[in-house]
Parts: C-alpha cells; sequence; structure tokens
C-alpha cells in the first residue's frame, strides 16, 4: 500500500520545526487517525489535542496544509494525493508543544461577556419562548468553541497587542447570542463598543469560511451588532428615548463603572500550566 | 513562602474541589459556590470539552409539556424498569422527582431548548420512556447543557484549572480525603489542591475497551481513585454496549448510528448477505416479532396487521446476535456486520429521514449510507456500576468524598434508560455540591497531606519518564482493549472471564515497565502511562463482577446464565480494594423500598 508523508510541525515556545513522517497509507481515515497513529509509533510524545473525535467538541483544531480545519473531520482522501501533508498549530496562539496552542486568550475574553439576565418568568414559574425567537440564538449555540475563527480573524492574527481589547468572533457571536435572547434584560453595548473592540473588525468574512458548524458569524452576528452598536451610540432619536424614557435595560458598562475590575480587560484566566503565576496562598 | 518553595510541589487551597467539568462537575461546582465555598474545579481537558458534549437525544424530566399525564411517579417507574429493578430507588426517585427544576434552571441561566407550540420547553419520545419526556435542542442537548453549566461557572467566577489530570486522593488521619495529587499536562509539573470536599465527576470507564464512543478521557480515574481510597463500588459489571456502533472506517470507529435506521427500515446482514436476525428470534418475544422478511417489511407500513421486524430487538438481543455472527466467522472484514437501509429505502429518503446520519457519514467517512451498507457492531458506551453513594448527598463511604455522574453507581441500575443521563448529571450534579459544601463548612480546616505520600504518588507517575528501556504505554493500551473487547466485552461466559482476570495480572505486570520518551510537557504517551493503572483497576472490578453476576440483566449479559435470576435481582455487588491492594466482592442486599411506591409496579405487571 501507498505511504502518505506527514510533516508535522514540531516545538515548543522556544522554537520549532517541520518533522517528516512517512506513514502507511490506510484507506479511511482522517488526519487525526494518522496523528494517533505517529503518536502509536514513531513519535509518541507528539502533543495533539482531541477528545470527541467526530466534531463535536472542537478540541482538535491545526492548521491543515495552511487552512485551519478539524483534524478528526479532515479526511485523508481529500487532501492531494502523493504530497505531503503539512499539519501546523494554529497561529494566532502561543505555542505550547507540537500541535498544541495556549487558547487561554478565549476563555479570559469570556469571563468579561456579562451572562444573561433574564427578564422576570410567567406567573407559573417558568417562560414561554416561541421556536421562531430562538432560532438565532440556536444558530450560534451551536458553536463548538473550536476556536479557528479567532485563529483566522486578521486583528489578532498578526497583532498580538490587539487580544487585550478585542473579543473576536467566537465572543461576538456570544453577544450576539445574548443581546437576541428573548429573556435578556441586559444591555451590552456599550461595553461592546469601548471594550470589546467591535469596530476593529473589518467584516472579511474569514471567520465564517472557516466555521465547521456553518453558523453565519459575520452576516447574522457581527454586521447586525455592528448595527446595534450604531444605534447606540449615533441614533438621536434612539438618544432621546434613552433620556426620556425611562430605560428598562441597564448597560453593561453602567454595570461595570458601578463595580470597577469586574469587566476589566486584563483578568487572567486561572493559568494552564506552571510557568505562569501561580497562586501561592 | 517565596524562596523556600522552589523543591515544593505547587499547592492550592480550597473548601471545595471538583474533579472533572463536564455536566456533573460543573453543576456541582455551581452549587458549591453558590453556597459560599470556596471551590476548584479540576479537569484533564479545556473546559467545555469533556464527553457530555456528545449527548444528543435530551434530557429526561417530567415536565408534562407535551403529555400532561407524565409525572415522576411514570418517570421512576420507567428508569426502574429500564434499570431491571437493580437501581437505588431513592436516587431514581429524586432523579424523577428534581429533574424538571433542574431544566428550567438552565434555561434561567440562557439554555434554548426547542419549543412547543404554545412556548414550552418540547418534549421528546426516546425508548424506555412511556411519555415524551426528553428535553433536547435537535441532536445537540449535550453541548447546549456543557455551555449553559460552562457559562453558568464563569458567570460565578469559579476556578478552573484545566489540562490538570488528578492521579490519586490522600486521606488524613481520620480517615477522611484531604488532597488530590496530580499534574499539570502542559507542563508536567506536579500540582496538589488540599480540600475540605472533594467531589469526583470523572465520567466513565469506557477507553479499556475497543470499540467504545467514549472519549480519551474516559479512563476511569474517579472510579480507580475511589476504589483506592477504600470506596464501596457496585455493580461495575454493568456496562451498556449499543448494538451498532460503527466499527469501519476508521475515522467513525465507536461513531453510534442511532436505533432509528433499523426503525426506518435498516436490516442486519452477515458477510453471506443473509438477514441473520430471523435466525435469533427468543422464545419470549417470538410472539410478537415477524418470522418471515416478507412479514417483517410489511410492518413498516402497517403496524397493526404484521409484527416488528427481530432488527428491533430490545438492544442486548441484537448485540448478542451480531456477536455471534462475528463468531461463527459470518462478520464484515472488520469484525461487524452490515447495517444495510441502502437497498432497502430511496437515496431521498434516507436523506429525508436521517439528515445527519447521511451527512456525518458521508463527509467523515466517505460511506454514502443511500448507496452502501455501513459497518455496525456492539460499542461500549456508558457506566452504570460505579462509586456507591448516599442518595440524598451522593457522600461515598469516604468521609469527605463525593461522587456524581456516571463515576457513581446505583441511580441507574443494570441498564441506563436514553436521556436519564443528561438529567442525572444535573439532579446529583447539584446534590453532591450542596453537601460537599455542607460538609466543607463543618470542618475547621483543610489538612495538608503526608509529603512522602505525594511524594511516593508522584515516583510511580514519573516512573515510566526515567526508563530508558522498557514497553511502550500505547502497546499495552491497544492489548488491554483488544482483551477487553473480546472477553470482558457484551457478552460474557465464565471460561472467558477469568481468562481474563489472568490476563489483566499479565497486562499489571507489564505496566510495571513501561517506558516513555520525551519529556513531561504536553507528553501524550507519559499522559497514556499515568491512565493506564486507573484502567487496569476499573477493568478488573468489571471483570469480577461480571465473573460473579451469575445471570444476565440489563447490561450484562452472560452466555452461560442467559437468564435474570430473582436471586441476583435483590443484590448490589459490592466491591473493595483493602489497603494492601487486595480485591474483596460481596452481595448486599437492594435497599428496600417503600410500600407506597413498590405500589406503582404493582398497578401495571411488567
Amino acid at each position: 500500500m501507498a505511504d502518505v508523508t506527514m510533516r508535522v510541525w514540531r516545538g515548543d515556545d522556544k522554537g520549532g520545526t517541520f518533522t517528516e513522517y512517512v506513514m502507511p497509507s490506510v484507506e479511511g481515515e482522517v488526519v487525526l487517525d494518522v496523528i494517533h497513529r505517529i503518536q502509536a509509533g514513531p513519535a509518541p510524545d507528539l502533543a495533539c489535542r482531541w477528545n470527541c473525535k467526530a466534531g463535536k467538541c472542537g478540541s482538535c483544531s491545526a492548521e491543515i496544509n495552511g487552512l485551519p480545519k478539524l483534524m478528526c473531520m479532515t479526511r485523508m482522501d481529500v487532501l492531494p494525493e502523493g504530497e505531503p501533508v503539512v499539519v501546523a498549530p494554529m497561529r494566532t496562539f502561543p505555542i505550547v508543544r507540537d500541535l498544541v496552542t495556549d487558547v487561554s486568550f478565549n476563555y479570559t475574553m469570556a469571563r468579561q461577556v456579562p451572562p444573561l439576565k433574564p427578564r422576570e418568568p410567567e406567573a407559573d414559574g417558568t417562560y414561554r419562548m416561541q421556536q421562531i425567537d430562538i432560532e438565532r440564538g440556536q444558530e450560534f449555540r451551536k458553536c463548538i468553541e473550536c476556536f479557528m475563527c479567532q485563529d483566522v480573524c486578521h486583528v489578532i492574527r498578526d497583532h498580538e497587542d490587539n487580544k487585550a481589547t478585542y473579543a473576536g468572533p467566537r465572543l461576538f457571536i456570544r453577544f450576539m447570542e445574548l443581546e437576541s435572547h428573548p429573556l435578556d434584560t441586559d444591555d451590552r453595548r456599550e461595553l461592546l463598543r469601548q471594550r470589546m473592540g467591535l469596530g476593529m473588525c473589518n467584516i472579511t468574512k474569514c471567520c465564517t469560511e472557516v466555521c465547521p458548524e456553518h453558523i453565519k458569524i459575520t452576516d447574522n452576528a457581527i454586521i447586525p451588532l455592528k448595527e446595534r452598536v450604531v444605534d447606540a451610540s449615533y441614533d438621536p432619536v434612539a438618544w432621546l428615548g434613552r433620556k426620556i424614557l425611562k430605560r428598562t435595560k441597564r448597560s453593561a458598562l453602567d454595570a461595570a463603572l458601578d463595580a470597577p475590575g469586574q469587566y476589566a480587560p486584563t483578568r487572567q484566566e486561572r493559568p494552564t500550566h506552571a510557568g505562569a503565576d501561580h497562586d501561592h496562598s | 513562602m517565596p524562596g523556600d518553595t522552589s523543591h515544593e510541589p505547587e499547592s492550592h487551597d480550597y473548601d471545595v474541589v471538583v474533579i472533572g467539568a463536564g455536566g456533573a462537575g460543573l453543576r456541582a461546582a455551581i452549587e458549591a459556590r453558590e453556597l459560599g465555598q470556596r471551590t476548584a474545579l479540576v479537569c484533564k481537558s479545556l473546559l467545555g470539552k469533556a464527553h457530555t458534549v456528545m449527548a444528543e437525544g435530551g434530557a429526561a424530566a417530567a415536565m408534562g409539556n407535551v403529555w400532561p399525564e407524565d409525572n415522576w411517579k411514570v418517570h421512576f417507574r420507567d428508569t426502574m424498569r429500564g434499570g431491571k429493578m437493580l437501581n437505588n430507588w431513592r436516587m431514581a426517585q429524586l432523579h424523577a422527582l428534581e429533574a424538571p427544576d433542574r431544566i428550567y434552571e438552565l434555561e434561567r441561566w440562557g439554555a434554548l431548548f426547542d419549543r412547543t407550540k404554545d412556548g414550552r420547553i418540547l418534549q421528546r419520545d426516546f425508548g424506555g420512556h412511556r411519555y415524551a419526556r426528553l428535553a433536547h435542542v435537535g441532536d445537540r442537548t449535550g453541548l447546549e447543557l456543557i455551555r449553559t453549566l460552562q457559562q453558568r461557572a464563569i458567570a460565578l467566577d469559579i476556578d478552573v484549572f484545566m489540562e490538570c489530570k488528578i492521579l490519586r486522593l490522600l486521606k488524613g488521619p481520620d480517615g477522611s480525603v484531604t488532597t488530590a495529587v496530580g499534574y499539570w499536562r502542559p507542563s508536567g509539573e506536579i500540582v496538589s489542591f488540599t480540600g475540605k470536599a472533594f467531589v469526583l465527576a470523572t465520567g466513565s470507564i469506557g477507553k479499556s475497551w475497543l470499540y467504545t464512543s467514549n472519549s480519551w478521557e474516559s479512563t476511569g480515574d474517579g472510579h480507580a481513585m475511589a476504589a483506592w481510597a477504600g470506596a464501596d463500588m457496585i455493580d461495575m459489571e454493568c456496562v451498556q454496549f449499543h448494538p451498532t456502533g460503527m466499527v469501519w472506517p476508521l475515522s467513525v470507529r465507536g461513531i453510534l448510528v442511532t436505533e432509528g435506521v433499523r426503525g426506518d427500515g435498516g436490516v442486519l446482514r452477515n458477510s453471506e448477505g443473509r438477514r441473520f436476525m430471523f435466525d435469533y428470534i427468543p422464545p419470549m418475544f417470538a410472539a410478537e416479532t415477524a418470522d418471515t422478511e416478507e412479514e417483517g417489511d410489511r410492518w413498516y407500513e402497517d403496524h397493526i396487521n404484521n409484527r416488528r421486524p427481530p432488527e428491533l430487538l430490545p438492544r442486548d438481543e441484537v448485540a448478542r446476535s451480531i456477536n455471534s455472527e462475528v463468531k461463527a466467522g459470518r462478520g464484515t472484514p472488520h469484525g461487524g456486520v452490515y447495517l444495510d437501509i441502502a437497498t432497502r429505502r430511496s437515496a431521498e429518503e434516507i436523506r429525508r429521514r436521517l439528515p445527519s446520519m447521511y451527512h456525518q457519514f458521508m463527509e467523515l467517512a466517505g460511506v454514502d449510507i443511500t448507496s452502501q451498507p455501513m459497518e455496525v457492531g456492539p460499542t461500549c458506551h456508558y457506566m452504570m456500576g460505579g462509586v456507591r453513594v448516599d442518595a440524598e448527598t451522593e457522600q461515598t463511604t469516604v468521609p469527605g468524598l463525593f461522587a456524581a455522574g456516571e463515576v457513581a453507581g446505583g441511580m441507574h441500575g443494570a441498564n441506563r434508560l436514553g436521556g436519564n443521563s443528561l438529567s442525572d448529571l444535573l439532579v446529583f450534579g447539584r446534590r453532591a455540591g450542596l453537601a460537599a459544601a455542607e460538609f466543607a463548612q463543618g470542618r475547621d480546616a483543610t489538612i495538608g497531606a503526608d509529603p512522602t505520600e505525594i511524594a511516593a504518588v508522584v515516583a510511580e507517575a514519573e516512573a515510566p519518564l526515567g526508563r530508558d528501556s522498557g514497553e511502550s504505554p500505547y502497546d499495552l493500551h491497544h492489548d488491554l482493549q483488544q482483551m477487553m473487547q473480546e472477553l470482558v466485552g457484551i457478552i460474557r461466559t465464565e471460561s472467558e472471564l477469568i481468562r481474563a482476570l489472568d490476563e489483566l495480572d499479565a497486562l499489571s505486570e507489564r505496566a510495571r515497565k513501561l517506558s516513555v520518551s520525551g519529556g513531561r510537557a504536553y507528553n501524550p504517551g507519559w499522559n497514556l502511562a499515568t491512565d493506564i493503572p486507573a484502567m487496569l483497576t476499573t477493568s478488573r472490578l468489571v471483570a469480577k463482577g461480571a465473573l460473579e453476576r451469575r445471570e444476565s440483566r440489563g447490561g450484562h449479559t452472560r452466555e452461560d446464565y442467559p437468564l435474570p435470576d430473582p436471586e441476583f435481582g435483590k443484590v448490589n455487588l459490592v466491591q473493595r480494594i483493602d489497603v494492601e491492594g487486595c480485591y474483596s466482592l460481596e452481595p448486599e442486599p437492594l435497599l428496600e423500598m417503600p410500600a407506597e411506591l413498590k405500589e406503582l409496579f404493582e398497578e401495571e405487571p411488567h
């Protein structure tokens, strides 16, 4: 049987290089299967993340022949025959080891999203929502947090310093999910504008193209969010309305100002490994 | 203490330490945090990746939104019957009583369940449930559940320690658990957690079988750590196998093919093309099962005048038949049988009725189920047995140690109904968090573990890194999986179980000489080597329980004892490991069900 050449990036935060593994070609495999055979054979310490191996958990994201893909969902037989398969870690995140990157940025930003603030329930203590009113939110909740949308986003892919003030596509759909949630009473528009860097996105739709769940990130989340934020900031009627009418939605920014530190962009996710600043208390 | 800590392992101190961040662990941590406890959530993977995401069908809760006739008593009865009455009745009762509240609570935290026409949470039918009762979101209910809990945990500012593997629980002088020792996977550095109460929520043990729907994480860490700490384990033989998991291609091995494929006309064939299920109709089901292909085929259109085709016999019957065909040499090249819907239904109809199946196999495996058969076989799916817990508090028999979710035993008896696992996580995750918080509040301070004990755990874990020559953990793991699949799989028999225990002795011996190359930092070879002790322990507990339970009940099927035995139906098999590492097993009577609940089963005999 023919062989397949896997060119896999090996290294750590100090640097690395591509290493070639020539493996027997086995019918019916996905890239992750071949990575697993490399681990069970020539490179037992080859680091990669994976969990479900069924496209549901979003752990095994990598750049395969230069494109962000889930390794478990990329069949070997759709890749160009006779050419090496290049497998590299996601570039936007710091390297931990080999194909594993430090994705804690995404978890740090997720901590800054004000959660659902539900309205009062019906008299029986439960809620009524129509299917049609939740379908947009359900689209965003299909997200498996593979972080490939974050990986391809120009704003942070080549601009590390933007990460401090930029939520990225994954969290923009989270914001839009909350904004469109029939039960929500919060208003996160000022937070989005001032702290989450929504304006930095220039809607190139790279995120939408790589989404394995086919979520229309740009069209259904980012563009509507931008419109809402613009409405909130510049619409004179809305501005007047806010001045005159008692507001039913209290903005997240108000809350942030009331509780300094709660939404501070510098908050760190708990370190995922030693070497970061651990709490030795 | 900076300066003098360079050689001391990193340590963290909390009131409640939750190990595992699937549905049960998250729910437990949320509860403990809400009660004001300093709570740590420790997990082997990234947050939100746990096996809970794989659950598709839904969460069973008798909310009565579709069938107002439904109530907790019916759900309780369904659960007990499904579990062949081996369940802890009080757990099954609490589960049925509290599941609706746990679902509504998720909604307040942001979950978006599919709706009924009048705007309530929609509920779907599932095997074994008398009424449509599964709250769901399409076929990704597990993802919705874990994401909702994850976001709630974040909102409560719970400290999450991701990619951190716990190796052992250590006990203090009073016999209670005081410390969990483990390591960070990214760095390989040792870390320990001291706490006043510990909650195990580590999920399943399925990675000890070759064909499994479980992820790499399901290595039975919590089952083994509890057993090593001296906790009682119950009914470890009760493992659920799904009859039709994919065995080929590799890209989809272990992925389950829903019963709906057979319900919609799919049939099982052997390598000779024969619809072999007609050869395996047991007398007990003969009256209600078609005995010709013609009658079976007519049933799909006319349920009244025809009997069901034998492909729709209960799971254990189907699995047993597949097993027999493969053992008789009539299996596929990859050790399964063919599940054929392509020759039975039009391509258009298959795509319409089974859209996600069609897309999943097309995309992942290049298998077009409208034109070719699938290769399927029994696949390890769910662990009913586990750590024995008190129904109200999920406290194990070890003070300070609680367990919830798949790691805990009792709730599902000998067989779990679909939909009852997600609700189990919520109900008992919350109860475990609550009881752990109360236990912690009753304790003055945490007690650090004896450093020599920590050092011993560390030395054992590190040993494979220091050996220049030795066996690869991948080879050992593969041999374990192959052995468990063959000898402790869906159909068991005495001679094979005895052989399995011998093989486990040999594998344990080999495990002492593992060697891994590379360093400590994110080294999957080393990580696997540290998972193997737990896999060997849980495999042994399963094999011992399976040997002792000389009957067939629910997920446990003995070829040499094919029928349920009423005497075994009255007992849990309780196993313990003593401080010397010796295993013991005793049958203990089931908890007595109160008269008013017994009546529920007398109304309608099963």
